[in-house]
């Protein structure tokens, strides 16, 4: 329980935040990248080649955004060009009238510029979206086909993560860093080339020093933050484990007065991350003002440089104005590919992560002539079952039962005795090693699996309730149930009396773990559910363990009235909830013991006899003893 | 942001970091707001003079002031870093400290999950904020000031332009953010939603494949799924329209300052460089409203997050220590309650106890027997003054539990939580959790006594496994069972298991009793139970019925005077059954 408390923390706060402040940028903003760890993909051409599988249903428009990008980029690159034509050709001449031409000229380019800037966000937007939610719906269809085992052996917090933050990362690259990488190369090459066309001994200066300096900035800071950053998440995961524990134990912390204790824990964590952060942050915070100190001094060598060319008569005016902006143009893309390298290997990770997903084996697939059975019977047979979760420890060793259509089978024993996988075989959670199962005659293996599973009705001790109304919550056990059914479903679960008790009634929302309910208010909807769902086999794993004894007999006689003639599986400590059974089966260590109704178990003074007189024998007062063991007797055959 | 300059006081300590760092960005940003002047300076002095010595002077103090501008650029940065991790490292403290004090009411409103997303996500996000202000909250304005005076001075004429294009980019930029933010706010709703469906597949997987919902499960996934991308397509196409329309009207500004400059040249009344320089300054501040109203939305999120930061820090425990509260407290184990009606929240509502009287000798062993929501919990979670009553007292031999000092109390009180929680580390650390000093000899006496001994030395490393996630998976009734040697190990005078064998099976069950029965002596104990058979030995039993004691006796007493205990009774045993008192 607590555990999964945990996970379900850790999901809030990988919950992914929708940033209108970067999508506003268009980029992300600079040392973006350094801030996360940078991780690598396995196999790029793979998982490219896959994401392109997706993407190809978008060819048409991702070719229209193609043309579009390649014309943007050379009107970017046009700009500036007309920029410099303007200072040298019409204003040092004083030409007016060619002025407001070129200037003309140079607003029907800056509107073309804008509108295929707004034209390819605008399709790539949903040519992106489109794409991201066929993954998002193959992922999830995927591990709906996926085995119980599958979901015992991985971490939910894990898999939420493949549908949240990898998809997520598949998202932003394709959105907005596809369209930036051709956009950069595009600009980087048309940059450099109408630098060199225009001036190319200034343009020579730019093209070297630049990129050098930049690089070897970023080489520098990048080797320094990586190892910082390394620390400081080490820190940060450290005290944030320490954060969900302590406040989820909060209560035991205060029963047992441990504050202090876990103040001076959390003291020492908390210094080793500020430490650690400080150092790492300070490293990272050199990358601004060395990016800012690079474009200045890049500005100063061109000022420079162009003014000693223009003195001796080998640049104009109008050129030193454009190679200033061409500077920046160049210089902002180089800025941008360094990030955008980063954030492609971390997509690509993520893509891989989903495919890995998407390549699990599915559950035990259905046979090929799967029997499609409507209408069961209930005759269950187990005849030498053999299972194990994992291969070295067997769960269940050669367990043989026999259930009649209409028999109350109870399953009785100690922790861990096998009880609850009985259930998990019945229902095809797990396919069995080795035996059979046999329902109606058919191996449980020629069943379709569906048709099996719907006609089962189970209860499970840890009831499972959706972030939705009670009425729906009651409904899922029979999706076209009338209200009117759903009611008189709570009503024979008991549980109608304290529903009536919510605030809003049937249509109180349930928070998503149900923790506004108690346990036992818990266990009496997933009740209501299961009769709801009006099984012809029902099975109830401890489904009453938190509902007091008295409105337990009472459910149970609903029970049994609903169940006559259909067979049911009963798992239950309590000795009041088996009793009536037609068969008792004691289970321990993987192997059924004993069986035979309640009084020929007691008789035969064993397994059972023990475990359900021990508790009286074992009661120390004096007073008491005698009259418990007249209460033994009485439920002893004369 | 009222909420976030309430936590200003947690810069205060390192006041001087916080005012040098935008005191250094002041120096970063006047050198950056220099160097357009410098190139006008080159272009007008330097080339149109063709004097060279100008044309490097001017370069060498462009280099000059670059660093400069570099020295207070790092130095801010450094100094941010200083102020912004230590603000949240303490204020992280502060708010973790005050969680500590917090008692099971506050507790109860706050919530686990809220708590834990206020002392990681929020504590970042407010850091992250300080951060950020320090650093871009005078670099921008201080950029857009900076860029619209120093136009100003390099052409009065041309600085006509600021005057219609920053109002003209105001407005854009107001009415997107007024259109995007209801968006993104849907877009984050239709994302929760959707990682609500996943979680809840994931999490609820057995009832899923129980009730063969995978259909069902599929379509509401895919509408979900459909419903965000529509959401999402909408915001980012909405968004979109920024960045050309602020190119458009920046490089309409370049066209116009290229008119009227080239007018201005032509009769002389100004020079080339000057164009160059503003429109170098244009750019400057027309990116810098950008930037302002990017970080007013990410100011907005940080607000949020000071919001429920304050609510924590500005909650009052409600239960604290009287100014005479005694710190020194031995008591025998006489507990009573003297007419105590008890609420949950605050003292309004009905109450959940009323009018509980009733008196436990030492050495004695009361249980409570009744329905499900009938009180039992409530009423033992106020002998350690997990809450306090609204009416009447809780005493122990004769004296109050609001006189007693909180932690002296409860190392009196040894509890057995209902949810058995145990803690990352061994299964020895967390037996002696009530107690660190206790011996592996204790460990383990307390352990034999919850019949816990016998499994966790079939552990490889016995009391040495891990519990937690990479550890041991114990299951839930040896989880239980470790809770019950966490309890006993205190050795308290009071000792109280809120159904703490409901995972157990019954004859582990009846062993621990028997063990119990050995260690309850000197001892008075409250046991919370279903199984009519754990309460058969108390000397006490207490059976409630909605928040009322209807009975109070031993079992034959009981047997004899209440009915709903004989119902009782009679449910767990067989129903046929009559058994004479």
């Amino acid at each position: 329980m607590a555990e999964k408390t945990t996970t379900s923390h850790r999901e809030e706060q990988n919950r992914p935040q929708v940033d209108l402040a970067t999508s506003m940028m268009g980029r992300r903003g600079p040392g973006m990248h350094m801030t996360g760890n940078i991780e690598h993909a396995q196999n790029l051409s793979e998982t490219v080649g896959r994401l392109w599988g997706y993407l190809r249903q978008q060819r048409a428009t991702l070719m229209l955004a193609g043309i579009i990008v390649v014309i943007n980029t050379l009107l970017t690159l046009v700009g500036p060009y007309l920029l410099a034509l303007a200072i040298d050709q019409y204003i040092i001449p004083g030409d007016l009238p060619g002025l407001w031409r070129i200037g003309g000229l140079m607003l029907v380019v800056y509107g073309a510029n804008s509108l295929t800037t707004w034209l390819q966000a605008y399709i790539m937007a949903g040519a992106a979206q489109h794409t991201v939610r066929a993954l998002r719906n193959d992922l999830f269809a995927r591990i709906q086909t996926f085995s119980l085992r599958f979901f015992d052996t991985h971490n939910h917090g894990d898999l939420m993560s493949r549908l949240t933050n990898d998809i997520e990362n598949v998202n932003n690259v394709l959105s907005e860093n596809v369209t930036q990488l051709v956009s950069g190369l595009l600009s980087l090459v048309g940059v450099a080339g109408i630098m060199l066309w225009i001036n190319w001994r200034l343009a020579l200066v730019v093209l070297f020093m630049q990129p050098l300096l930049m690089l070897t900035v970023t080489r520098w800071v990048a080797k320094n933050t990586r190892v910082g950053f390394r620390d400081q998440q080490a820190a940060l995961g450290k005290l944030n484990g320490l954060i969900e524990e302590t406040v989820t134990g909060q209560r035991v912390v205060k029963a047992y007065s441990r504050e202090p204790l876990v103040l001076a824990d959390f003291a020492a964590d908390n210094q080793t991350l500020r430490r650690a952060a400080t150092k790492a942050q300070i490293y990272a915070g050199f990358m601004g003002p060395t990016m800012n100190f690079i474009s200045n001094l890049g500005l100063a060598v061109l000022a420079g440089t162009g003014g000693w060319l223009a003195v001796s008569g080998l640049a104009t005016v109008g050129t030193i104005a454009a190679f200033i902006n061409y500077a920046r143009q160049f210089g902002r893309p180089l800025n941008e590919i360094a990030n955008l390298y980063n954030q492609l290997q971390s997509a690509v990770a993520g893509a891989e992560r989903v495919f890995a997903t998407l390549d699990e084996r599915a559950e035990l697939a259905n046979a090929e002539n799967a029997l499609s059975l409507t209408e069961l019977q209930g005759d269950v047979v187990f005849k030498d079952v053999c299972f194990g979760y994992d291969v070295q420890t067997p769960v269940l060793k050669g367990v043989n039962l026999h259930a009649k259509p209409g028999e109350i089978v109870a399953l009785v024993g100690p922790t861990g005795a096998g009880k609850t996988t009985i259930v998990n075989l019945l229902t095809r959670f797990y396919d069995i090693d080795s035996g059979q199962i046999i329902i109606d005659g058919h191996d449980l293996r020629q069943l379709h699996r569906h048709d099996l599973r719907r006609q089962l009705g189970i209860v499970l001790q840890d009831t499972f309730l959706f972030a939705d109304s009670v009425m729906e919550n009651i409904r899922y056990g029979r999706l076209e149930a009338t209200d009117d059914e759903v009611i008189a479903a709570a009503t024979l679960a008991n549980a109608d009396q304290f529903i009536h008790r919510l605030p809003q009634g049937y249509e109180t929302p349930l928070s998503e773990r149900g923790s506004n309910l108690s346990q036992g208010q818990r266990q009496l909807l997933a009740i209501a559910r299961a009769i709801l769902a009006n099984p012809r086999i029902l099975i109830l794993d401890e489904a009453t363990s938190s509902v007091d004894t008295r409105t337990e007999q009472h459910i149970q006689e609903a029970m049994l009235r609903l169940m006559a003639g259909r067979t049911s599986f009963v798992i239950a400590h309590r000795l009041s909830t088996i009793r009536n059974a037609d068969q008792i089966l004691v289970i321990n260590h993987g192997e059924i013991i004993e069986r035979g109704t309640h009084e020929s178990l007691l008789a035969q003074q064993g397994f059972y006899y023990n475990l359900y007189t021990s508790q009286f024998r074992a009661t120390s007062s004096a007073a008491v003893q005698p009259q418990t063991a007249a209460t033994v007797q009485a439920m002893l055959p004369a | 942001m009222p909420a976030t300059r309430k936590l200003a006081i947690f810069l205060k300590p390192y006041w001087h970091w916080a005012t040098l760092a935008p005191l250094l960005m002041v120096l970063e940003v006047s050198m950056d707001l220099l160097q357009p002047r410098f190139i006008e300076h080159i272009i007008d002095e330097g080339i149109a003079k063709s004097n060279m010595q100008v044309v490097f002077s001017t370069g060498l103090w462009m280099v000059g002031v670059a660093v400069i501008g570099l020295i207070g650029g790092v130095g801010c940065g450094i100094f941010t870093v200083l102020a912004s991790q230590n603000f949240g490292a303490d204020l992280r403290q502060t708010l973790f400290a005050k969680v500590q004090a917090l008692s099971f009411g506050n507790l109860d409103t706050l919530e686990t999950g809220g708590l834990i997303t206020r002392l990681t996500n929020d504590v970042t996000q407010v850091t992250e904020m300080v951060s950020m202000l320090l650093r871009v909250m005078v670099r921008v304005p201080l950029l857009m000031v900076g860029s619209l005076i120093m136009g100003y001075l390099t052409s009065p004429r041309l600085a006509v332009l600021f005057l219609v294009l920053i109002p003209v980019v105001s407005v854009v930029l107001l009415r997107v953010i007024n259109r995007a933010y209801p968006l993104f706010g849907g877009v984050q709703q239709r994302l929760d939603r959707l990682n609500t469906v996943m979680q809840e597949n994931l999490a609820g997987v057995r009832v899923v494949k129980a009730f063969v919902r995978t259909k069902h499960e599929l379509g509401r996934f895919q509408r979900a799924n459909a419903d965000l991308t529509d959401h999402n397509i909408q915001a980012v196409r909405t968004v979109a329209v920024t960045m050309p329309l602020m190119m458009l009207a920046l490089n309409t500004g370049i066209v116009a300052a290229l008119w009227i400059g080239g007018v201005s040249i032509d009769n002389g009344g100004m020079q080339v460089g000057q164009v160059v320089a503003f429109i170098n300054y244009l750019m400057q501040a027309l990116m810098a409203l950008m930037m302002i109203s990017m970080l007013t939305m990410r100011f907005s999120r940080a607000e949020a997050s000071s919001v429920r930061i304050g609510e924590v820090l500005a909650s009052r425990p409600e239960i604290q220590n009287r100014p005479q509260a005694q710190a020194e407290f031995a008591p025998k184990g006489a507990v009573a309650f003297d007419g105590v009606t008890f609420h949950y929240n605050g003292n309004h509502g009905d109450p959940v106890l009323k009018d509980i009287r009733f008196s436990a000798s030492p050495g004695e062993t009361v249980a409570l027997l009744g329905a499900t929501g009938a009180g039992k919990s409530s009423l033992i979670s106020l002998i350690p003054r997990f809450y306090d009553v609204a009416n009447g007292r809780v005493t122990i031999d004769n004296v109050d539990v609001r006189d007693v000092d909180e932690a002296t109390l409860r190392q009196k009180i040894g509890f057995a939580l209902q949810e058995s929680v145990l803690f990352t580390g061994t299964i020895r650390d967390n037996i002696r959790y009530g107690r660190p000093d206790a011996s592996d000899e204790e460990v383990a006496a307390a352990a034999q006594a919850a019949q816990a001994h016998d499994f966790i030395m079939s552990f490889p490393n016995g009391y040495d496994s891990i519990v937690g996630q990479r550890g041991v998976n114990l299951s839930g009734g040896q989880k239980q069972r470790i809770a019950i040697a966490r309890a006993l190990i205190t050795d308290p005078a009071v000792l109280i298991l809120d159904d703490s064998t409901s995972a157990v099976d019954v004859e582990t069950e009846a062993k621990i009793q028997a063990a119990l029965a050995k260690l309850r002596r000197g001892r008075t104990s409250f046991i919370v139970a279903q199984r009519i058979s754990t309460v058969l030995a108390a000397d006490k039993i207490l059976v409630l019925d909605d928040g009322r004691v209807t009975a109070v006796g031993n079992h034959a007493e009981l047997m004899e005077s209440s009915p709903i205990y004989q119902e009782i009774y009679a449910s767990q045993l067989d129903n046929g059954v009559v058994i004479d008192g």
